[in-house]
């Protein structure tokens, strides 16, 4: 017999593993709500599978009533639409900025203070300013996002690009790179892959102030239904869109984990080895 | 006519000093082994060269004008390690030199002139023995075929000198001879000037023309940091094999072995 560090596993049982918890989490859940709903058939804290699923079938098939659109994916396109717009403003701005910071000294010397204390602002704190300076509209909600994550991204990428090994950039001179050069033929093919796994943690912050964003005004999106029903203690709806952000989340992070390891192998041959 | 010159180069940090009293002349062509004790200022000194650092006072010339503060392609170097991008394929990263010269802006050539960088850069690498690995990634290279590639990157611009900075001193033994052979064959092939850091005696005088000993000959034991190294013996490597012993029990008097490879900064 192995020491159990050294027991791995076959890896049939290492799925029936990672399954393991979902189900049993899944299984306690049906027989609550269905031991709550026998005892009281209109409680709402519980809903039945049941219940859930045609709640659901409502709202991702029936228009609306008041606005003729279909609820589900209104909501998701909206939130999606803000969540995309506001990250890829940020992941470019960073970029360039985290370049510029990381690669000259003289711009770093103003600019990185600045970004340190920017980002120790709780962006929930000036959520209010944001809605009074842009209104309740979209650009409140992409600022929000914008002001969230950009100084951590430009924070990361100025440290990433400074860690690089020095002898890197001595090469590149003894080639005859110029600065210019140096940047975006150097530090920038090595930031981009770095941009992408630092957004895919970034991404988590993201749906929060999107949520958050949502919440306080919105007339549609994904925060916007959560809060909205929250009234009418619709845990029926409240449930299956919790889940359904969790997808969305998960599925944009394999997304750009299979990017970066597709576009920029080199980049993850570290962890390649480590697994 | 020399090519590299120094006069009374001293390097000071502060109060302490690092090198001192450096005086030399290499002439185009030769082959400079640095040896000396770790710590003793050799990197230092390579530093001055390829100016990432500034010597405090003298004066350090290539073709008789003072070295820039800055690296440049006139001096080509290779490090122990980090000296390939490990963003670009072996022939990306030979082929680097070229891009960047011709193309200020994209660094990027296309077409015609991308062709013939490439022939120019597959011949490099077919002279270092990399012709089969042109579409490979540094990380999927052996770390002696990393060192040919850096080396092959290097002499792209043809530079007036070459500074190599202990490139072999973390390949196994047979690894490093078939280095010795290659870089002993490309500096008579292309009339290459190299300044070579070794902790490798042997090394040094088997490829160098002339060995270079650093080590302290002046101490103040109240003031340790009074004195710096500075060139000890400069011997004609062909004429003073015998000298090896004496240089060999000159650096062990520090108790340092030549021989052992640590790691210095």
């Amino acid at each position: 017999m192995k020491r159990l560090i050294n027991y791995r596993g076959s890896r049939g049982l290492r799925v029936a593993l990672a399954l393991m918890p979902f189900i049993v989490l899944a299984v306690v859940y049906i027989a609550v709500a269905n031991h709550k709903t026998e005892a009281n058939p209109n409680q709402r804290l519980f809903p039945t599978v049941d219940k859930v699923s045609q709640t659901m079938a409502r709202m991702a098939t029936e228009p609306d009533m008041r606005s003729g659109e279909i609820a589900l994916w209104a909501d998701t396109q909206a939130s999606l639409k803000r969540l995309g717009v506001g990250v890829a403003i940020s992941a470019v701005t960073a970029l360039v900025f985290g370049l510029l910071a990381g690669g000259i000294p003289l711009f770093r010397a103003p600019f990185s203070p600045l970004i340190t204390v920017l980002s120790l602002i709780p962006p929930m704190a000036i959520l209010p300013i944001l809605f009074i300076v842009f209104g309740t509209g979209e650009l409140a909600k992409i600022a929000l996002i914008v002001i969230g994550i950009t100084p951590f991204l430009i924070r990361d990428l100025t440290e990433e690009a400074q860690r690089l090994p020095e002898e890197q950039k001595i090469k590149a001179q003894t080639l005859g790179a110029n600065s210019w050069q140096v940047l975006t033929r150097v530090l920038l093919p090595q930031l981009t892959p770095r941009l992408l796994s630092t957004t895919r943690l970034a991404l988590g912050s993201a749906w929060l102030f999107l949520i958050a964003a949502e919440a306080i005004a919105a007339q549609s999106g994904l925060g916007y239904r959560i809060f909205l029903v929250r009234r009418y203690l619709s845990m029926d709806v409240i449930l299956p869109y919790v889940a359904w952000i969790t997808l969305l989340a998960f599925v944009i992070d394999r997304v750009l984990y299979l990017v970066s390891k597709t576009w920029f192998r080199w980049y993850h041959v570290d962890e390649q080895a480590s697994s | 006519m020399s090519l590299v010159r120094a006069t009374n180069l001293e390097k000071r940090y502060g109060n302490d000093v690092v090198l001192e009293r450096l005086n030399f002349s290499v002439a185009a062509g030769e082959f400079v082994t640095i040896v000396g004790a770790s710590g003793c200022g050799k990197t230092t000194f390579l530093k001055m060269l390829l100016g990432t650092e500034t010597y405090s006072s003298g004066a350090l010339a290539l073709d008789e004008t003072p070295i820039p503060n800055e690296p440049g392609p006139d001096r080509g170097v290779v490090f122990q390690k980090y000296s390939v991008f490990p963003h670009l394929s072996v022939l990306g990263n030979v082929i680097m030199a070229e891009e960047l010269a011709r193309s200020p802006w994209l660094g990027k050539l296309f077409g015609k002139r991308r062709r013939r960088a490439r022939e120019a850069a597959v011949e490099r690498l077919t002279e270092v023995g990399l012709a089969d690995a042109l579409d490979k990634y540094p990380h999927e290279l052996s770390g002696g075929m990393q060192q040919r590639l850096a080396i092959a990157q290097a002499l792209m611009m043809r530079p007036r000198i070459l500074l190599l900075d202990e490139p072999f001193g973390a390949l196994d033994p047979g690894i490093r001879r078939d280095m010795h052979a290659l870089i002993g064959r490309l500096w008579r092939e292309l009339g290459l000037t190299v300044f070579m850091i070794t902790h490798d005696l042997e090394e040094a005088f088997a490829l160098g023309t002339r060995v270079w000993v650093f080590d302290k000959i002046r101490h103040d034991a109240q003031a340790p940091e009074a004195y710096g190294a500075t060139i000890t013996y400069d011997l004609d490597a062909d004429r003073h094999h015998d000298m090896k012993s004496a240089a060999a029990s000159r650096l062990d008097r520090d108790g340092t072995h030549p021989r052992t490879a640590t790691p210095e900064d």
